[in-house]
């Protein structure tokens, strides 16, 4: 998708030294993804699966001309990481830590408005364009190259939806985890506006939860602008208790806001297709073709 | 994690915002002994993580210290949603004009902090933002730039006060944003904010709810998330959280885990679709060892109200193996004979699946297949 992922994109994985970080810059590369450099501070001078370390991101973007950062940096210090890349004039973030502090993510979304930075997350599994790119730590196999955009507000069950979309016959153009916490970067409307514009992407599945009103925000753009492409949604949580985080530190109905029957109302008055169940989805999405 | 009313309004006080004189008590004689101090007419409210226990019964008034002892021995008793009520604070009945509503909230979808006030005061604040939404002020505030005093004044003016008491109104608007931030408050709001007779401001009703994840900053209330009847977690899900889980306790008889909270969730709701009723979220989360994958599952089985515990795994970083094992270990030590229905799918699934299937246990492939197993299999065992 050219909107999000261009030819020229160099990756920077902030925190590549750590368990995951390592972990996830071999599959990534495994997988493609062109990532220039790593960054830990006190690094300097090593490599990780050949890919050089720096001690700030000042540095790597200096030497490497990195214009994208995927994020493993443990919670008390992902904020830091976040604005050190957006300040060193990084212009897209992927967080895939997960219980940073909500404190801690406004500023980074503040700021990231200011400088025009693109955030996916925090506490998501990342992006994958099959079977280019890859910046995120997604099982790889499940997905398969194809017309279907997929933005999620879950991991695994993005995975078991893409799974499902793949074994029909359905690949994915794209597919984004936008994050489980109550402050994320990219929303359902930002990402739709981007499917819009993306010839390759001609159907959508968007996969919402509990908690927050981003379902009904896609709602209302989709009616309002006769959104011109088929979407098909799940929203997970329908049995989900009042004032109880289901997991995700997003995924809480509190008062009366962020109910799934809200949701799935709103989503179905826009002329949405809500599945029931994840393995409705394949059958909602042919039938709109 | 939600802050006990008088935990809240401590702190309050100690940044320099009104509270009403007041005392904990655990007993009649003890209220009785500490509202000596006070003067009446006073109200006695219960100290309990739940909303709505004035509608319960919490929330009594007396006149008299017998009629206070009296009305305290009763509420101690009670039990509210669920709660036994274990303290009660005994405070001086503020002599009220007019009451406010003012809170610091998170805009989940401007992604800021939103300043909330209001004149309709001591009411449900989302009833009246759904009603009457000409008497809700708000005003976004830019994380960067901060919530400065002169937002307060505008707030404060804007709530239709001048002079002495626009002053003085706005210098607690400003405070309880410090105490935000200080104390990494998702939720914060003094509900009502007593205008008294002698137009000064008191917070007759304070309340605090800390960012979980930020609790690392503040290690006095980390500790004490873990200790029964001091937070709203019950023992199964203390249990769950000291073992790196995430557990909800629902209604029904169907135990219920997986990994991912959006998987479990779907997992929940299929499992209703099909009739039945989950007894639980539970979620072992990414790439859950042999150990957590055991605790999880040990309790769920030591849950009586279960009948049978359906297990749905995607594994993606959590390898089927370790999972497998995770099952073997929990039903060895439990020696627990409640069927199990398992779905397990994904990274070593040949390896995961093997090593069940030796011990006789059957695999599922699909989520919807395990949950109408699940949903048969509970309904068996209650005919």
């Amino acid at each position: 998708m050219e909107s999000f992922f261009s030819e020229d994109m160099r990756v920077l994985v902030q925190g590549i030294t750590g368990t995951q970080g390592r972990f996830h810059t071999r599959l990534m590369l495994d997988y493609g993804t062109n990532i220039v450099a790593g960054v830990t501070p006190g690094k300097r001078g090593g490599e990780v699966h050949g890919v050089p370390v720096y001690d700030t991101v000042e540095d790597a973007v200096r030497r490497n001309e990195a214009n994208a950062s995927i994020i493993f940096v443990p919670a008390p210090y992902a904020a830091e990481a976040a604005l050190e890349a957006m300040e060193a004039e990084i212009k897209t973030l992927v967080i895939i830590t997960e219980h940073i502090p909500i404190r801690d993510s406004i500023e980074v979304m503040s700021y990231a408005e200011k400088r025009g930075v693109i955030v996916i997350g925090p506490n998501t599994p990342g992006v994958i364009v099959p079977v280019s790119c890859k910046l995120g730590i997604m099982p790889a196999h499940v997905f398969k190259e194809g017309v279907v955009g997929v933005a999620s507000r879950s991991g695994t069950l993005t995975y078991e939806i893409a799974a499902e979309l793949s074994r029909s016959g359905l690949g994915q153009s794209i597919c984004l985890g936008l994050g489980g916490d109550p402050v994320v970067g990219l929303s359902f409307v930002d990402v739709l506006g981007m499917f819009e514009r993306d010839p390759k992407t001609e159907s959508i599945v968007l996969i919402g939860e509990i908690g927050g009103n981003a379902e009904e925000q896609a709602a209302e753009y989709i009616s309002s602008r006769r959104y011109p492409k088929p979407v098909v949604a799940f929203v997970a949580g329908r049995t989900a208790p009042r004032g109880k985080r289901m997991g995700h530190a997003g995924a809480i109905v509190m008062g009366e806001t962020g109910t799934a029957e809200s949701k799935i109302d709103a989503l179905k008055s826009a002329g949405v297709d809500v599945a029931e169940r994840t393995s409705d989805i394949p059958r909602l999405l042919s039938k709109s073709f | 994690m939600k802050l006990f009313e008088f935990e809240a309004k401590k702190i309050l006080a100690e940044h320099g915002i009104p509270t009403p004189r007041g005392a904990l008590a655990s007993s009649p004689a003890e209220a009785l002994k500490k509202s000596l101090t006070l003067k009446p007419p006073f109200v006695v409210k219960a100290q309990v993580l739940v909303a709505g226990r004035g509608k319960a019964g919490g929330i009594q008034f007396a006149t008299t210290v017998e009629q206070l002892s009296q009305i305290s021995g009763k509420i101690l008793e009670m039990e509210i949603k669920g709660l036994k009520v274990e303290r009660v604070l005994i405070e001086e009945k503020a002599r009220t004009k007019s009451e406010l509503y003012f809170g610091i909230a998170v805009d989940r979808s401007r992604r800021c902090y939103v300043a909330i006030a209001s004149t309709a005061g001591g009411m449900n604040i989302e009833e009246v933002a759904a009603r009457s939404p000409e008497r809700i002020i708000k005003l976004s505030v830019d994380p960067i730039f901060g919530f400065r005093n002169f937002h307060a004044t505008k707030i404060a003016s804007d709530l239709g006060y001048s002079g002495k008491s626009m002053m003085g109104l706005a210098g607690i608007f400003h405070r309880l944003y410090r105490v935000a931030l200080e104390y990494d408050a998702e939720l914060i709001e003094m509900n009502p904010l007593v205008e008294t007779d002698d137009e000064d401001f008191v917070a007759v009703d304070a309340r605090i709810i800390m960012d979980d994840n930020a609790l690392y900053r503040h290690p006095n209330f980390r500790e004490r998330l873990f200790e029964e009847k001091k937070t709203e977690l019950t023992h199964e899900e203390i249990r769950a959280r000291k073992a790196g889980l995430a557990y909800v306790k629902l209604e029904g008889d169907i135990g219920i885990m997986g990994n991912g909270a959006g998987l479990v969730m779907a997992t929940l709701d299929t499992v209703q679709l099909h009739g039945g009723k989950p007894a639980n979220f539970l979620d072992v989360g990414g790439g859950a060892s042999v150990d957590r994958v055991a605790e999880a599952l040990k309790i769920l089985l030591s849950d009586p109200r279960t009948s049978v515990v359906l297990i749905n795994i995607l594994g993606g970083i959590t390898r089927c193996d370790d999972v497998a094992k995770g099952i073997l270990e929990a039903k060895t030590k439990t020696s627990s004979s409640k069927p199990i229905v398992i779905r397990l799918v994904g990274t070593n699934e040949e390896e995961g699946q093997r090593i069940l299937t030796q011990r006789g246990i059957r695999v599922l492939n699909s989520m919807d297949e395990a949950a109408r197993e699940a949903v048969k299999v509970s309904r068996k065992k209650v005919s």
